[in-house]
């Protein structure tokens, strides 16, 4: 922990400069104290050789420990020994001698680092700024991890009276956290980088002092003491109620060993996952609560004859399910009361009465809760979309602030030296892995840098860019062959479905069974066409390797958005404007039948690859091929994987609202599944996985092409399809948005007070004017946005500058002080090696 | 257990008292009646999370408030070593930490000969991944380069922290967690 090291092991006779609790504000002190000393002492600062002996047991003990020395002394001993008295600064190639180099050791930007004065007086500083900057704006210290250039905020600024030692620094500081408020004051303690129990001493004469300056403290009257209690009270339950929560951490063991034994790369797969779990469940609960759940509740009458269930339902969704809660059509139509009894007299009813209302009186009256499905349905499906978009945009934008930075990066060697660490990392094996990776990115990188670029000829380019040509051809070529292919399919399946239709002799069952052959044929291609554009991609070379990630993300995304648009095309364009052509009473329990058996087959061929692709390709390469290295886990293609999922589901969501529900068990299963196959049979990647610019790129992929993609086919759909006549909660109306407008126009009906809201909606919702005004509002805040951040980094150039500079002004003055100090000195008569000359002759 | 200095820690309840457990099971049988017992360096070595790290020895000198500079660890230091590792610890923390740990002799600085140490942590034990000595000085000169502001021929903690600044990943990479 911070301790104080203290210099004056040596007698040498450097006092001041040497005693680190003084913080030197300016050189003007140094250069006096260097003369006062001088002018003390005869013998100034002699060049001895320090042997051995003068090495303090300390160090001794040190060196036998750990073979590191601690303290800068001996290792300028060390130095000394092997070169003479006369040494130089190994890098700057100056000669600086032996005081210097101690007074060089104990400036102010060295000693920050370590020592606890100075620790001090920079949170001094801070707290000030704190205090006076409260008032203003919120200060940068409250943004944990965000970008900020690192040099704004770190003033080392001391104020301009001395502030003496470290007691008396201690003294301002405490003085100035006892004027912060509790919160400010435990965030700011918590910052510091000192130990707990020094952190308690503070915080304990920080509120000490607090109470000696409020003499009333016993006068408190008691109706604020009791609010007081009461808020602590409060306070505490909150407390404990989110480290509760914070305790059901899903998976958090599972996790730890994931990331023990791959890294942060393949963690961030997993993290992803458990995102879009928590994403479902909320949907879950939401359909849950305000959908199903009522709706379960009263069941309503069933309008085709009951239909057994076999196992082939799980599959195919149909059959049995599909007169139940899970799909569209089973919704009513119509408000449900409370007081509904189902048995009675409702079995002859038609599906479109509204159960009567009963008299208060009535035996089985109890409560009247009416509940207006329809409205219940729009309304809930739009709120979902609703609050999961602005999740999604908020989680964007902060990982998406976590993971920018404002100045360009020039070099990557000392960035890969000092962050490449992954010390999650605990498996031995792993850890030699990783040591491996990273000698092998080092050597490659200096290899580049050592070997100049060498100017390739105009052919060798030309070559390169028809490679990437071809490529690229082939890849978009493909994706759209099979774009074609699956419109071609579906449409085939769609007139094979109307030939069924009017064939009465085939079982359901098997007409069914049919309707799965078009998920077989898409998920096939999902999972073999990637495979064809990585082997594509091996031909061609990238100039880096994150280059190579970007371009097979894309184009795998390209293919599974294609496939998407063909299906929502086919969906939506073909089937809903024309379902008695294909015998269908009710089209949207069709669609999300065909989204339930597409998630459903999506999750066999993802079995099925994680199977083939790991286990067997494991036993493959070892035993035939004799390779010691297991398959490699590729995060993007199942990232890509994972959001083509969510897609589906949130699709499907309109149609069938207890879709969420299969895809919550479907992620469950996938984790552990996962996480089995990767245990057994993969091995970490050897490259190296950008994690928090990668986790950005994932979100924002699941918000733009797949949640965007989503929420504007279920907007279409509310807005402009004709619902079927026949079923769910839209019978009568030509769009289902016309639910909403009309309860808007109820409401203003009814209460004239609401008007405000029909003319809201008139004309917030329908005009598009509203929507142009506040899109033109963004652009322009982006914009100052965009200026402020370029602003920043010409301000990060000019202050690198500044400090080149004043590290230039800095040597200046050394090597000043040190000519001065040498001509001073008396010239010694029996040195061995006489430096004065030498010293003199240095061009300063 | 006065559990009012937890809230000086990054950690929540639940972390500091699995903490208590796991410190406990490495404290000698004869200490346990011992206020404030102190674990040996080579005791904390045994954890899984630190038996395998190469900065292990590092880092426990660094949490480490004994006057004999041994590496031993009170409960405190331990709760300091976790907070300074946890998943809400501040980047200037973590930064902080990681400057000292890097400082292998101690001076305020990261010099050549800590650079070069480093990169043997970093690289392992083995013949074939260490870098020769060109590449070391090749590699130790480029970092200079790209992170010695002031010229002064070592990186201290503001340029450290500014390097680091560049990096989203270090703060994910900078954990431990029991």
């Amino acid at each position: 922990m911070a301790h104080s090291v203290s210099f004056d092991m040596r007698d040498l006779t450097l006092e001041s400069p040497v005693d680190e609790g003084v913080v030197h504000d300016s050189f003007s002190r140094l250069i006096e104290e260097q003369s006062q000393s001088l002018d003390k002492d005869d013998n100034g600062l002699e060049m001895q050789v320090l042997s051995e002996e003068d090495v303090s047991e300390e160090d001794l003990l040190e060196e036998d420990r750990d073979n590191v020395p601690y303290l800068v002394g001996s290792t300028w001993d060390r130095l000394e020994q092997e070169r003479g008295p006369e040494h130089t600064d190994p890098l700057t190639g100056e000669q600086w001698s032996n005081a210097t180099l101690k007074v060089l050791s104990s400036m102010p930007s060295r000693t920050i680092g370590r020592s606890r004065g100075a620790i001090l007086s920079q949170y001094y500083s801070r707290t000030l700024q704190l205090r006076r900057r409260r008032q203003s704006r919120p200060s940068l210290r409250d943004y944990p991890h965000s970008s900020r250039p690192s040099i704004r905020g770190y003033g080392v600024e001391i104020d301009a009276t001395d502030l003496g030692r470290e007691e008396c620094k201690k003294d301002k500081l405490v003085n100035n956290l006892q004027n912060l408020s509790v919160s400010d004051r435990t965030r700011v303690l918590k910052g510091m980088p000192l130990s707990l129990a020094e952190k308690s001493e503070l915080r304990k004469l920080a509120t000490s002092y607090k109470g000696a300056q409020m003499p009333y403290r016993g006068q408190i009257p008691c109706c604020s003491r009791l609010k007081y209690y009461i808020i602590i009270a409060l306070r505490h339950t909150w407390y404990s109620w989110l480290s509760f929560l914070l305790s059901l951490q899903l998976w958090q063991v599972a996790l730890k060993r994931v990331s023990g034994r791959f890294g942060t790369g393949v963690l961030s797969y997993f993290v992803f996952l458990r995102t879009l779990l928590l994403f479902n469940v909320f949907l879950v609960l939401i359909t849950g609560f305000f959908l199903v759940i009522p709706q379960a509740v009263h069941p309503s009458r069933r309008t085709g004859p009951a239909v057994a269930f076999t196992g082939l339902e799980l599959l195919t969704g149909g059959g049995y399910f599909t007169d139940s809660v899970m799909y569209y059509g089973y919704y009513a139509n119509s408000t449900l009361n409370g007081s509904c009894q189902p048995t009675r007299n409702n079995s002859r009813d038609s599906n479109r009465t509204d159960c009567s209302p009963k008299d208060p009186g009535d035996a089985g009256g109890g409560f009247h809760l009416s509940y207006n499905m329809p409205l219940a349905y729009f309304f809930t499906i739009g709120m979902a979309f609703f609050i999961t978009c602005i999740i999604l945009v908020y989680s964007m934008s902060k990982s998406f602030g976590q993971s920018f930075r404002v100045d360009k990066p020039q070099g990557s060697l000392a960035l890969k030296v000092f962050c490449s660490w992954d010390f999650k990392v605990m498996k031995k094996s792993s850890v030699k892995l990783q040591s491996e990776n990273i000698s092998t990115q080092l050597k490659e990188l200096l290899s580049e840098l050592s070997s100049p670029h060498e100017r390739k000829s105009v052919l060798q380019r030309l070559a390169r860019v028809s490679v990437h040509l071809l490529a690229w051809t082939m890849c978009v070529g493909s994706t759209a062959a099979v774009s074609f292919a699956v419109h071609y399919f579906s449409e085939y399946m769609h007139n094979d479905l109307k030939k069924r239709a009017d064939l009465t002799t085939q079982s359901p069952l098997e007409k069914e069974a049919s309707l799965l052959a078009l998920p077989v044929v898409v998920s096939g291609i999902n999972l073999l066409l990637p495979g064809f554009f990585n082997t594509v991609a091996w031909m061609e070379e990238y100039d880096s390797l994150s280059m190579h990630t970007h371009v097979a993300i894309f184009r795998n995304l390209m293919l599974k958005v294609s496939v998407l648009a063909v299906l929502c095309y086919h969906w939506l364009g073909r089937i809903a404007s024309n379902p008695p052509g294909l015998n269908l009473e009710c089209w949207e329990n069709f669609v999300g039948q065909e989204l339930y058996r597409f998630l459903l087959m999506d999750f066999i061929f993802t079995i099925l690859d994680t199977f083939f692709g790991e286990f067997l390709w494991k036993l493959f390469s070892q035993k035939a091929l004799k390779r010691k290295r297991k398959p490699v886990f590729d995060i993007a293609r199942n990232v890509l994987e994972l959001i083509y999922g969510q897609t589906l589901a949130w699709l499907g969501v309109l149609f069938a609202p207890l879709l969420p529900v299969v895809q919550v068990l479907k992620l469950l299963l996938l984790f552990y599944m996962k996480k089995a196959s990767l245990m057994l049979n993969c091995q970490a990647p050897r490259k190296p996985w950008r994690a928090s610019q990668m986790t950005t790129l994932f979100i924002s992929l699941l918000c733009f092409p797949s949640f965007v993609g989503a929420a504007v086919c279920v907007t279409y759909t509310m807005w402009s399809i004709k619902p079927s006549g026949h079923c769910g909660p839209f019978q009568n109306l030509t769009t289902m948005f016309q639910s909403g407008k009309r309860w808007v126009q109820e409401l203003a009906d009814n209460h004239p007070k609401m008007a405000w809201l029909a003319w809201m909606h008139t004309y917030l919702v329908e005009n598009p004017l509203f929507l142009f005004v506040a899109a033109g509002i963004f652009l322009v805040v982006i914009y100052f946005h965009t200026q402020v951040v370029d602003g920043q980094r010409k301000i990060i150039c000019l202050l690198q500058e500044q400090i080149e500079s004043e590290g230039e002004d800095k040597k200046f003055l050394i090597r000043r002080l040190q000519a001065i100090h040498e001509q001073r000195r008396p010239r010694p008569v029996q040195r061995p090696t006489p430096l004065g000359s030498e010293r003199l002759d240095e061009n300063v | 257990k006065s559990f009012y200095d937890c809230e000086l820690t990054f950690l929540t309840k639940q972390e500091i008292l699995l903490a208590h457990k796991r410190f406990t099971e490495l404290v000698a049988k004869e200490d346990r009646n011992d206020p404030s017992p102190r674990v040996p360096m080579s005791k904390i070595l045994t954890l899984p999370e630190l038996k395998s790290n190469p900065f292990r020895k590092r880092i426990c000198h660094v949490f480490s408030t004994s006057e004999s500079k041994d590496g031993s660890l009170t409960f405190e230091d331990f709760l300091d070593l976790l907070s300074a590792f946890s998943d809400s610890a501040t980047l200037e923390i973590k930064s902080h930490y990681a400057f000292r740990i890097f400082d292998f002799d101690d001076d305020g600085t990261l010099d050549r000969g800590d650079l070069e140490k480093l990169v043997n942590c970093l690289t392992g034990e083995t013949d074939d991944t260490r870098l020769t000595p060109e590449e070391m000085k090749q590699l130790i000169n480029n970092i200079l380069e790209e992170s010695d502001i002031d010229k002064d021929g070592t990186v201290n903690l503001s340029e450290f922290q500014h390097v680091i600044s560049r990096s989203p990943d270090f703060v994910s990479s900078f954990k431990i967690v029991l």
